[in-house]
C-alpha cells in the first residue's frame, strides 16, 4: 500500500490488507487526528484496505490563534 | 460503519456523538450543528450582513459555505500575514473559492498596508509569531468590519480550537480570557459583533466537510505554528476523547453553560476601562492599542506619521 503523510509530506509503503484502525495503530497516529482517504474517498475506521490501495492520511490538526 | 440516518455505508466517524454518516446525512449534521449553534447563542438574526474571516484553511472555507447555504449574506475577507509561500498559497486557495462561487472576497495585506510581516513583525516585538499573528488579525477582521459596515465578524473557530483555548485558559486562570471566550461577543462601541458559528464542530469535520463537498483547502500547516502551545493543548485533548470520547465537548459546553457567567464582572470592568486607540481609534485599555505598538515596534515608525 502506498501511504501518503503530510506536514511534512512524504510518501511510505505499507504491507496490505488491513484495517484503518490497525494502519493507524502501526503508525502510531491518534484516529481523532486525521482523515483517512482511500483511493480519493473518505473511509471510516472499520474499512478494509486492499494491498493496490493507495491511501492519504491528512492530519486536521492545526495551530493558531 | 452504516449511516446512523439511513443505514447507507457510511464515509466519516463521529465519536462524541457515537454515530457515523454517509455525505448526505453528514452535510445535514453539519448544517444542524450550525443552525444549532447560532440558534442556541443568539448569534445571527437571518436578514444581518456577515464578514467570515477567511484564512483559506478548511474552518473558514467550510464557515463561509456554510453560512450561504443557510442562506446567510457573508462576504469573505483575507488579510495577508507575509508568512512566505504559506501566504501565497493560502490566499490562492481563498480567492480560488470566492472566484468559483462568485462571492466578494475583500483583501487586505499586512506587509503592503501596515508595512510589517509576522515573521519579522513578531521577532522585532519579541513576541510568539501566533501571539502577534493572533492580536493582528483580531484589529484588521474588526476594522475591516466596522469599515464595510457588516452586523458581525465570523471566524471558524471550531470545537477544538475553542477546547484548547479554554485549557489554555484554565490553566493559567487568565480570568479577562475567560470572560471573553463565548461564542459570541455583542457589539459594542468600536467592536463589530463576533460570532463563532462552528463551536459545535470538530476540525476533523470539517476537513471531512471540506473533502466530501470538493472544497480545496490549505492542508499544508502554517510554518509558524510549530511549537505554538494550542497544538499541545489540542494532543493532549484528543488523547483524551480517544479514551472518553465526549470529553472534549462536555469540557467546553459546561464552561459556555455553567462557567463564563460567573466571569461577567471581569468582562464589565475591561470595558469600562475602555479608551480610543489615539492612533487608530480601536478601543483599548491603554493609550495605544496592541496592534499599533505592534507595528511600531515590526516598522520603527513613530506614531502620528502614518495614516
Ligand atoms: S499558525 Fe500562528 S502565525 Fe500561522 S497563521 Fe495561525 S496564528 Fe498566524
Ligand atoms: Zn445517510
Ligand atoms: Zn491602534
Amino acid at each position: 500500500m502506498n501511504v501518503l503523510l503530510r506536514n511534512p509530506r512524504r510518501e511510505i509503503q505499507m504491507p496490505g490488507p488491513t484495517s484503518v484502525s490497525k494502519l493507524l495503530k502501526q503508525l502510531n497516529i491518534v484516529p481523532e487526528s486525521v482523515l483517512v482517504i482511500c483511493n480519493d474517498e473518505l473511509v471510516t475506521r472499520d474499512a478494509q484496505l486492499r494491498d493496490e490501495d493507495s491511501i492519504e492520511i491528512r492530519p486536521v490538526v492545526s495551530g493558531g490563534a | 460503519m452504516k449511516c446512523r440516518r439511513c443505514k447507507s455505508p457510511a464515509v466519516i466517524d463521529v465519536r462524541r456523538h457515537n454515530a457515523a454518516f454517509c455525505k448526505d446525512c453528514f452535510n445535514h449534521h453539519c448544517t444542524e450543528q450550525v443552525r444549532r449553534a447560532i440558534h442556541d447563542f443568539k448569534m445571527l438574526q437571518p436578514e444581518e450582513r456577515v464578514l467570515v474571516a477567511v484564512s483559506g484553511g478548511k474552518d473558514s472555507l467550510a464557515l463561509w459555505d456554510l453560512l450561504l447555504k443557510a442562506g446567510y449574506q457573508a462576504d469573505g475577507l483575507y488579510v495577508g500575514l507575509g508568512i512566505g509561500e504559506y501566504s501565497n498559497e493560502s490566499g490562492r486557495f481563498a480567492r480560488d473559492f470566492a472566484q468559483s462561487r462568485d462571492l466578494k472576497l475583500i483583501e487586505v495585506d499586512l506587509p503592503q498596508q501596515y508595512g510589517f510581516d509576522i515573521p519579522t513583525g513578531s521577532e522585532a516585538a519579541r513576541r510568539a509569531p501566533c501571539s502577534a499573528c493572533g492580536l493582528s488579525k483580531r484589529h484588521l477582521f474588526n476594522q475591516a468590519a466596522i469599515d464595510g459596515e457588516y452586523d458581525a465578524v465570523a471566524t471558524g473557530h471550531n470545537l477544538d480550537d475553542e477546547a484548547a483555548v479554554l485549557m489554555g485558559n484554565v490553566l493559567r486562570w487568565e480570568e479577562g480570557y475567560l470572560a471573553r471566550q463565548y461564542p459570541v461577543l455583542p457589539a459594542s462601541e468600536g467592536f463589530a459583533k463576533k460570532v463563532k458559528p462552528l463551536v459545535k464542530l470538530g476540525e476533523r469535520e470539517m476537513a471531512a466537510y471540506c473533502v466530501l463537498n470538493g472544497i480545496d483547502y490549505i492542508i499544508e500547516e502554517c510554518p509558524m505554528a510549530a511549537g505554538n502551545r494550542h497544538l499541545g493543548y489540542k494532543e493532549i485533548l484528543n488523547q483524551l476523547e480517544e479514551q472518553s470520547p465526549g470529553a472534549k465537548t462536555a469540557f467546553l459546553t459546561g464552561f459556555f453553560d455553567r462557567a463564563h457567567q460567573r466571569f461577567a464582572d471581569v468582562a464589565v470592568e475591561e470595558r469600562q476601562t475602555l479608551q480610543p486607540c489615539a492612533h487608530c481609534d480601536a478601543p483599548t485599555t491603554n493609550d495605544v492599542c496592541a496592534f499599533c505598538r505592534l507595528q511600531v515596534r515590526a516598522t520603527g515608525i513613530t506614531i502620528g506619521t502614518t495614516s
